[in-house]
């Protein structure tokens, strides 16, 4: 650690980028109410693509460094993700649905066993329900986050023992488990899971935009509410990261003999590493929750883990702002840029041939094998942000900038 | 009675499929410490391309084509996506496995512009024969038959023959059978071969019971045959043998209780136990013959 | 030879994230200067549901194609219609949402699905947008908001409509209802035809398969042990056809009956030349209007497309009819609004009336279509085709 002095630089300036990037989201997102909407162009409406994709790249970003964390950092090769973020996500609808929608959405099993939400507990003595909402869904979260990290502690007990193709594969089959159980129609299951009914009514992210007494939104808060959610969490994994069992994770990960004998409690620091990541996949499973508006267990299964195993991947195994970048690359390759593919289209009465429905799928998956066999380190490496720049900028001082330019978007 | 019969015999049928998707799990485990999760696919796309090939010429050359074509396409698969990656670290090639299995069941989906397909009758393998009362396929009868000759072949090729001795070895010991100059790479992509022979024929059997096929058929299956293999002690034959045939029993008898909504969770709540009890499975390590 | 590929797909990204901001770019006129106004159709062109999703957009196409333009305000608009997948998922669902938004639709048509339909709501209520539900029968999907519409009906109807017609036909006191696991749209009608059936006297035995399930024998069979009157499974067409296929091979003899998502030619297909009663509940029932079944007809048989989203012939399914009249209504609200602006339809939309082809279709409070009629037709296993049953009304 030779260059741990010129990190502090590097640090303070990766700091200032994502705020800086973060505000630039805000003003995006805000520009329709400051400049008369004839003059803006159409994809920076509010209801655009690009705040759909940002919001869910966000929401991915949270999820891939959580995994990155497990599996780049201290390689415990787990593919239950998918089970943690499914706690996450119903603690969140179970919890924040408000009592007087639960009704019609319960309306197989007459109505939910967990007659109150969090916002409902907090409005009863504070009143205000701008501040009990917002009170409301951060407990939730932290709550959220506490169930999944209390489900891996209970699995890990057994399995983190296996060494790591056994650790993948029992852990997606306790996701595949967990999926099943929340998937049961039991009468009194139902009362609170809803069985196979999604459920909905909890609040969105649009719930956060800042509307005045008319209902008029004053400011945009639906892209910037993701964003500060992920950045606070990626920054306390951040912070793990670099302290003192940030490093007993990554010597396990080199060598779990060596850490052994230096010392390091294996059991202990597995398992720390094994919760924390459920913790914050069981946040991000919230956030997944809000964007897409619905909770029903069918979407939670091992291909999304899969799909955040190749984010993190692509983005470089054992690099958190990797993991971010890729993120919003491939949320905005497979669900924006390449949509044209999936159309017929005829230029100049040539109509151009394989453009049919499906085909958006099939070139990005060679594009993905193509990046997984040829650029095997993926986007960063097990390089950071300010690293890189630090020494391209070095090297060429153009080639600098584009690459944060890139790194940005 | 019937019930109990149908029961068991789909059980042995379905135990026999997963059998031989189970082998080639469990092969190329025990050569390249490879979690081949493509495997399903090849499988699912076996099942597709048969169906495509019927359209065109009969049924007793297409079959034989359709496993030549299965068996070209795990060929090209190990060649193309995991070839390139034999020295980097192993959890690369997990990746590249999952992309080719993202990348088959997307370009099934395109190709059957997502509607379901249905597999041709095979003549005799569709027929149905009354048993014990209740009416089953010849194709589950004689599964377990099928499945049984097979196994044995295999096992003479792999106990009897030069290149079943070369995969012995490597299974043993990597580099020092490539130190000892055996073919590393032939040995593989022979594996390979026989495993997707292995699979295509189980797609006959499986898809002939089960007649329509989605994009995304191969991926339960897949699971559920690992599974097996690793229940019965991944890297080694027999086990994964006897592993699916406890698998697809359990399996049919729990669909046959009132708790079938957990079909699916008890094979995995198994294979939690098995891993944490019994890591190496039940005839891990002790068998010989791991290939 | 790493440069050149890292270049290359570079270059392939550039291209691409320029194609598609081209393509998001939509004007009130297209090249021509002809006046155009969007409809956005919303549904499953992949995944499980993609079989059933493209037999809607198929009734939606040939409206389009019979009635290719509007009259708003004296001037002639031409209907565009603007396709986004929602691949069966609710996940895919609000990036899809998003894209129809984008591309300035006035009005959504969709999804084949309910859970799609519900996941992809807010993004259309955000941007001020009316949707019609054409085959959603989940209540949920109208209940609570003031956007979303459906011409279709309701999953307690249909359900206590098949259960009240397995008692009054069969005389049944047994039923065996298979539905797949986590499948709302499965559950749902189960538990509604549930409650009708075992209010009327009868027993029942539930069961759910795992998804992509392909194994029903043992389901069958236990089916055939418990002693059931009747099996119903109101399941997405590929499992149906698998377990038809699997009941006639067990000698199932007990009658099948499924719900609107059974109504398809493949599921025709795989009862052909089997012993299996199969009874559905539809919206609409070939020859309830033959001009619209020859005009249909005669649009498959002249598009290869058409013909393979329509499984290979020419059968008509209830959801192409639904499609169809959707399309109508969207038109409708058009008219009324006499306006292309999605505000406008949106507040016109509650008060359209139209007769389709499946019936007649007026919107209540909450916003679904007051129905009282279900078709209920059977296979005929030789011709493989539909023949209605009975007309079954609520109550």
């Amino acid at each position: 650690m030779v260059n741990q002095k010129k990190n502090i630089k590097g640090t303070l300036i990766s700091i200032l980028c994502i705020l800086v990037f973060m505000a630039a989201v805000a003003v995006l997102e805000n520009l329709n109410l400051w400049v008369p909407a004839s003059s803006l162009p159409k994809w920076l409406k509010p209801t655009s693509m690009l705040f759909t994709v940002l919001k869910k790249g966000a929401v991915y970003s949270l999820i891939a460094v959580s995994l990155n964390l497990l599996n780049g950092f201290t390689g415990l090769f787990s593919l239950g993700h998918a089970g943690f973020m499914l706690l996450g996500a119903y603690t969140y609808a179970i919890l924040c649905t408000p009592s007087s929608v639960k009704d019609t959405v319960y309306y197989k099993y007459n109505g939910s066993s967990v007659n109150f939400s969090m916002q409902e507990f907090y409005q009863s003595f504070l009143g205000n329900e701008t501040l009990s909402m917002i009170l409301g869904v951060v407990t939730t979260m932290i709550l959220a986050g506490l169930v999944a990290a209390l489900f891996a502690f209970l699995i890990g007990l057994p399995v983190l023992r296996l060494k790591s193709d056994y650790l993948a594969i029992a852990t997606l089959g306790f996701a595949e488990i967990v999926r099943a159980l929340f998937q049961w129609e039991a009468p009194f299951w139902g009362r609170i899971t809803n069985g196979a009914n999604m459920i909905k009514g909890f609040p969105k992210f649009s719930d956060f935009n800042i509307e005045n007494a008319d209902g008029k939104v004053v400011f945009y808060m639906s892209t910037l509410f993701p964003f500060i959610v992920a950045a606070v969490c990626i920054a306390v994994m951040v912070l793990i990261i670099k302290s003192t069992y940030g490093r007993a994770f990554r010597a396990i990960r080199d060598d779990e003999i060596a850490a052994e004998a230096m010392g390091i409690n294996l059991a202990k620091h597995k398992m720390m590493s094994f919760c924390t990541s459920a913790f914050f996949a069981g946040i991000g499973g919230v956030l997944y929750a809000m964007y897409s508006t619905t909770v029903q267990a069918k979407p939670f299964t091992s291909a999304l883990t899969y799909e955040l195993l190749l984010i993190v991947v692509i983005g470089g195994i054992g690099s958190v702002s990797g993991s971010c970048i890729s993120s919003f690359l491939f949320v905005a390759c497979s669900e924006w840029w390449l949509r044209f593919l999936d159309k017929e289209t005829v230029i100049g009465g040539f109509k151009v041939p394989l453009l049919r429905d499906g085909f958006r799928m099939v070139v990005f998956s060679v594009v993905i094998m193509i990046i997984v066999l040829f650029f095997r380190k993926g986007i960063m490496g097990d390089k950071e942000l300010p690293e890189v720049a630090g020494k391209i900028k070095n090297r060429i001082f153009r080639n600098g900038k584009k690459s944060k330019g890139e790194a940005e978007k | 009675m019937e019930f109990i019969a149908s029961i068991l015999m789909s059980g042995i049928s379905l135990g026999g499929q997963y059998a031989l998707i189970a082998i080639g799990y469990t092969m190329v485990y025990g050569i390249l410490r490879l979690i081949n999760f493509a495997h399903g696919d090849v499988f699912m796309v076996a099942g597709m391309v048969l169906i495509y090939m019927v359209a065109s010429v009969p049924w007793y050359i297409s079959i034989p084509l359709a496993i030549i074509a299965t068996i070209l396409l795990g060929f090209v698969i190990e060649r193309a996506a995991y070839l390139p990656l034999r020295s980097a670290p192993r959890m690369s090639v997990m990746i590249s496995a999952i992309g080719v299995s993202y990348l088959l069941q997307n370009l099934m989906t395109y190709i059957t512009a997502g509607q379901p397909m249905y597999y041709p009758d095979i003549p005799f393998l569709s027929d149905t024969v009354p048993v014990f009362g209740t009416e089953t396929q010849w194709a589950k009868l004689i599964t377990p038959v099928i499945v049984i000759v097979l196994i044995v072949a295999l096992t003479q090729l792999i106990n009897h023959t030069k290149i079943g001795m070369a995969m012995r070895a490597v299974s043993k010991d990597f580099e020092t059978s490539r130190l000892m100059g055996i073919k590393i790479n032939k040995v593989i992509s022979v594996t390979f071969i026989i495993g997707s022979a292995l699979a295509a024929v189980g797609s006959v059997l499986y898809f002939t019971n089960f007649s329509v096929i989605v994009p995304t058929s191969g991926a339960l299956p897949g699971l559920r045959a690992f599974v097996a293999a690793v229940f019965g002690g991944i890297g080694s034959v027999p086990g994964a043998v006897v592993g699916a045939f406890v698998i697809g029993i359990c399996e049919s008898i729990i669909r046959g209780t009132s708790f079938a909504t957990f079909s699916d969770a008890f094979t995995f709540a198994l294979l939690i136990i098995i891993l944490v009890v019994k890591p190496t499975g039940l005839f891990g390590e002790k068998i010989t013959d791991k290939v | 030879m790493k440069k050149i590929l890292a270049l290359v797909l570079a270059l392939l990204m550039v291209t691409v994230a320029f194609a598609g901001c081209g393509n998001t770019e939509a004007g009130g006129e297209d090249v021509s200067g002809e006046k155009v106004i969007k409809i956005g159709v919303f549904e499953p062109s992949t995944g499980d549901s993609a079989s059933g999703g493209k037999k809607e957009i198929l009734g939606m196409q040939y409206a389009n194609v019979e009635t290719p333009s509007v009259t708003i305000g004296g001037e002639e608009y031409k209907v565009e219609l603007v396709l986004a997948d929602n691949g069966s998922s609710t996940d895919k669902a609000p990036s899809a949402a998003t894209a129809l938004v984008d591309a300035d639709v006035s009005i959504v048509l969709g999804s084949y699905g309910s859970g799609v339909s519900m996941a992809g709501s807010e993004f259309f209520d955000q941007a001020g947008l009316a949707a019609i539900g054409v085959t959603c029968t989940n209540p949920n999907v109208t209940a609570g908001n003031e956007h979303y519409f459906r011409i279709c009906f309701l999953d307690p109807f249909q359900g206590s409509v098949l259960a009240n017609f397995a008692v009054d036909k069969f005389e049944a006191d047994k039923a065996y209802l298979l539905g797949e696991l986590g499948n709302e749209y499965d559950q749902g009608l189960i538990t509604f035809f549930e409650q009708a059936f075992t209010a009327a006297g009868g027993e029942v035995i539930k069961d759910s398969f795992p998804t992509n399930n392909a194994d029903f024998t043992t389901y069958l069979n236990k089916a055939k042990a418990e002693g059931a009157d009747v099996i119903f499974t109101p399941v997405s067409i590929a499992y149906a056809t698998q377990i038809i296929t699997q009941a006639a091979d067990l000698g199932i003899e007990a009658p099948i009956l499924g719900s609107d998502t059974l109504d398809d030619n493949k599921v025709l297909e795989a009862a052909k030349d089997t012993n299996i009663g199969l009874y559905v509940s539809t919206f609409y029932q070939e020859g309830g209007s033959p001009e619209f079944d020859e005009g249909i007809k005669a649009y498959i048989n002249s598009n290869e497309d058409a013909k393979t989203s329509n499984g290979g012939n020419d059968t008509i399914s209830a959801v192409t009819a639904m499609g169809y009249d959707a399309y109508y209504v969207a038109l409708e609200a058009i008219k009324a609004a006499d306006s292309a602006d999605k505000a406008d339809i949106k507040a016109a939309l509650p008060g359209v009336v139209y007769d389709g082809v499946s019936g007649h279709i007026e919107f209540d409070d909450i916003g679904d279509a007051v129905r009282d009629t279900a078709y209920i037709k059977t296979s005929d296993n030789t011709t493989a085709t539909w023949v209605l049953e009975t007309v079954q009304k609520a109550g």
